[in-house]
């Protein structure tokens, strides 16, 4: 039996990073709102720096791939078929709840690819569309960083740097020496007390959930304003599929509760916002006579374009002691290689993203998997010589859409409820190949500038960096994309998607300062339209 | 507790104590103890949990290498057999690694010999070096050098 619930005026289905923002946003219409969330409130109790199994949970249920992870609320993914592999987490808050919190912003040169550099599409909106939502965003969330970057254009974080530490001081040494460019990065961590979180205190180990409350996620900014502001959010509700009505407009959802009941939720205005893979699964698995293709698809390209930003790793040890696990991730990030320069053999560029160290477990099974630190006697002088020694400088590359590289149903697949999982296509283009090697090649320099030895290579497969962009992209001609500039579905009128599968192309940054800027541009737009909504 | 308890067999978990001595040995020189002391070796085994499948895979890939039982092999045997299983580099392999490892390094006699407090990282934290901000005097020279678009 189906449980039917009262009409909502809008339902968002995601509670994530951007499913945050629209909910907090859109609030001051008065609205009735509704978000689903397939995941739970996570609470700070339960994350891994509590407890001295802190780095062993990195490996079990604070794996960062869904199916390893394999939480009730997880869905598994299929990327057997891919170079790189999903990384995300289910929950309120979603991928901001496990995540770095490198917080850059694209560069205005990634809305225009097409235009500059001839490849791929331009986007339908500029960067200066967004800037001031960026703005707003990065005081909301509480971002600490260093304005007067000569590499990007003029932000104002509003409290300052992490510190760099020894590591950091490592690099900027090495990168002075160079004469290449770096600068602290935007970290989305509260270096000070900020709107009531605590500051930092340099736990380290920042990804799976910060214990202190320092590191900013959807649950600890934006949806505790939004409930306040009378949003209603429901946890352990897994969306199956949008149903549609006769005139072809979303009437709601169908979904199941913790218990396995299925429910139907109708709204006025559907919303999703279940990221660059959860996304494009919801819109294949609702086919219906009108949308034998799912919905949304009459372009064919829901799921397609996938990117996901291969993320070579370069690593080296150095004699003097580093941070290690001592403090935020990451500190400092390089544009000197962001742009195009055609001269380098491939078009768009990366950014050089330099991380911290590791705990001595990571270390050691890191190590003894590539053969570095060996068991048996050799064991403990070797751990030694590698823990609280390393560097490891990430390249982030710009990702290209290729229509090849998508998130279609897998045929066996499916997640507890019986819903059909993702399965994911993804392979290297020859620029992207191109572009990995010079950076990997510049890393290498930047670690022997360091003084490292050691130096060692790792390509894509484990270095899945959690972004899922692109696969409903946005546009203004309904063949070529699946929503407008102002991400409404070109197929069906009420239906919206504010995640990071709207996305042209997929720049050489980490994603969700720009994924929420974007969802608060949206928000705007619909509320500046509300009385031609569905026109 | 029991051995059977956590799925492991008495015979398993012999032989795993075993392993992981040669794994990683004690090393007075250092002041820490071996994988297979009984404190960390009980941590490994009660801590096995969704890894349990994998290992016992491993456990019977070591079996099989020592022809019986791997825990009454004499040293030489022994040793020369654990080195041939370690390398190789199976899942279940790495996995019945990683649980060793992920228990050894936690132990306080092991995190203290790394000169770091034991315990879990909150709500201590680390206090970090204080940052000489003058190295990016440099790079404040620059232009900028963002493409306008
Ligand atoms: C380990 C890791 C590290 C990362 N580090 C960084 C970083 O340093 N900087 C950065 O910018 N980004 C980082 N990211 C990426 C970042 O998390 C994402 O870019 C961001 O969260 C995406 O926002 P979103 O709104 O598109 O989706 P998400 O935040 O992924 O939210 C989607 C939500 O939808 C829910 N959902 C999906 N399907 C359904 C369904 N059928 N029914 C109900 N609910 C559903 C999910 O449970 C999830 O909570 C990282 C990600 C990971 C995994």
């Amino acid at each position: 039996m189906t449980i039917t619930h009262d009409t909502v005026d809008v339902l968002i289905i995601g509670a994530g990073a951007s499913g945050a923002v629209m909910a907090w946003s859109l609030a001051d219409t008065r609205m009735r709102i509704l978000c689903l969330e397939q995941g739970d409130w996570m609470k700070p109790t339960d994350y891994p720096a509590n407890g001295r199994d802190w780095e062993a949970r990195r490996m079990t249920d604070w794996e960062i791939h869904p199916s390893r992870r394999a939480r009730e609320t997880d869905y598994p993914v299929n990327d057997d078929n891919s170079v790189m592999k999903v990384a995300n987490f289910c929950g309120v808050g979603g991928g901001t709840v496990f995540w770095t919190a490198h917080f850059p912003r694209l560069h205005p040169s990634d809305f225009r690819v097409k235009s500059l550099d001839g490849v791929a599409e331009d986007w339908p909106i500029s960067y200066w569309d967004l800037a001031p939502w960026f703005e707003q965003n990065d005081r909301f969330f509480g971002v600490a960083g260093l304005p007067g970057d000569p590499g990007v254009p003029d932000r104002n974080p509003p409290m300052p740097p992490v510190p760099l530490g020894r590591t950091g001081a490592a690099y900027a040494r090495a990168m002075n020496r160079l004469g290449w460019h770096w600068w602290p990065s935007d970290i989305a961590i509260a270096t000070e007390e900020y709107e009531g979180r605590a500051k930092c205190i340099n736990l380290g180990h920042c990804t799976p959930g910060c214990a202190q409350g320092a590191k900013s996620g959807a649950d600890i900014t934006y949806w505790p304003a939004a409930i306040r502001a009378g949003v209603e959010l429901r946890t352990r509700c897994r969306v199956r599929e949008i149903t549609t009505n006769d005139q072809g407009m979303a009437s709601g959802v169908i979904y199941y509760d913790f218990e396995g009941n299925e429910h139907f939720q109708p709204a006025e205005v559907v919303i999703l916002a279940c990221n660059g893979v959860g996304t494009p699964r919801i819109l294949l698995n609702s086919t219906s006579g009108r949308f034998p293709n799912g919905l949304a698809n009459s372009s064919g390209l829901v799921g397609r374009n996938l990117m996901l930003h291969p993320w070579p790793q370069v690593r080296g040890y150095v004699e003097e002691e580093m941070d290690a696990d001592r403090g935020p991730m990451t500190s400092i990030w390089s544009k000197q290689f962001y742009e195009t320069d055609p001269s380098r053999g491939f078009l768009r560029g990366y950014t050089l993203q330099f991380a911290r160290g590791t705990g001595p477990v990571t270390e050691a099974v890191q190590g003894a998997a590539a053969g570095a630190i060996p068991w048996g006697p050799g064991h403990h002088a070797a751990f030694r010589r590698h823990f609280a020694h390393r560097l490891v400088v990430g390249i982030a590359c710009d990702d290209l859409p290729e229509e090849h590289n998508r998130v279609t149903l897998d045929p066996v697949l499916t997640d507890s409820h019986g819903i059909p999982a993702p399965k994911i296509d993804y392979t290297l283009s020859a620029n992207t190949a191109a572009m990995m090697e010079h950076g990997i090649a510049r890393a290498t320099e930047i670690l022997e500038a360091t003084g490292a030895t050691g130096i060692t290579t790792s390509r894509t497969l484990l270095n899945s960096p959690g972004h899922l962009l692109g696969t409903c992209r946005m546009g203004t001609d309904p063949e070529r994309s699946v929503v407008n500039p102002w991400g409404r579905s070109h197929d069906v009128k009420n239906l919206f998607i504010v995640d990071g599968s709207i996305w042209v192309t997929g720049g050489g940054v980490n994603p969700t300062s720009t994924i929420q800027a974007l969802a608060l541009y949206i928000a705007d737009q619909m509320k500046q339209r509300l009385a031609t909504l569905f026109d | 507790m029991h051995p059977d308890d956590t799925g492991l067999t008495a015979t398993e978990a012999r032989d795993l104590r075993r392993l992981a001595g040669f794994m990683i040995p004690a090393d007075p020189a250092f002041g820490v103890p071996g994988a297979d002391d009984p404190a960390i070796i009980q941590d490994v085994i009660a801590t096995l949990r969704r890894d349990t499948a994998d290992v016992k895979l491993a456990l019977a890939a070591l079996a099989e290498l020592a022809g019986g039982s791997f825990a009454d092999l004499d040293d030489a045997a022994a040793e020369a057999v654990a080195m041939r299983l370690l390398a190789e580099n199976a899942k279940p392999v790495l996995v019945l690694g990683r649980v060793v490892l992920s228990a050894y390094y936690r132990d306080d006699r092991v995190v203290r010999s790394l000169g770091r407090e034991p315990g879990a990282p909150f709500p201590r934290g680390h206090v970090m070096p204080p940052t000489d901000w003058s190295l990016l005097d440099p790079v404040k020279t620059r232009e900028p050098f963002w493409r306008k678009a």
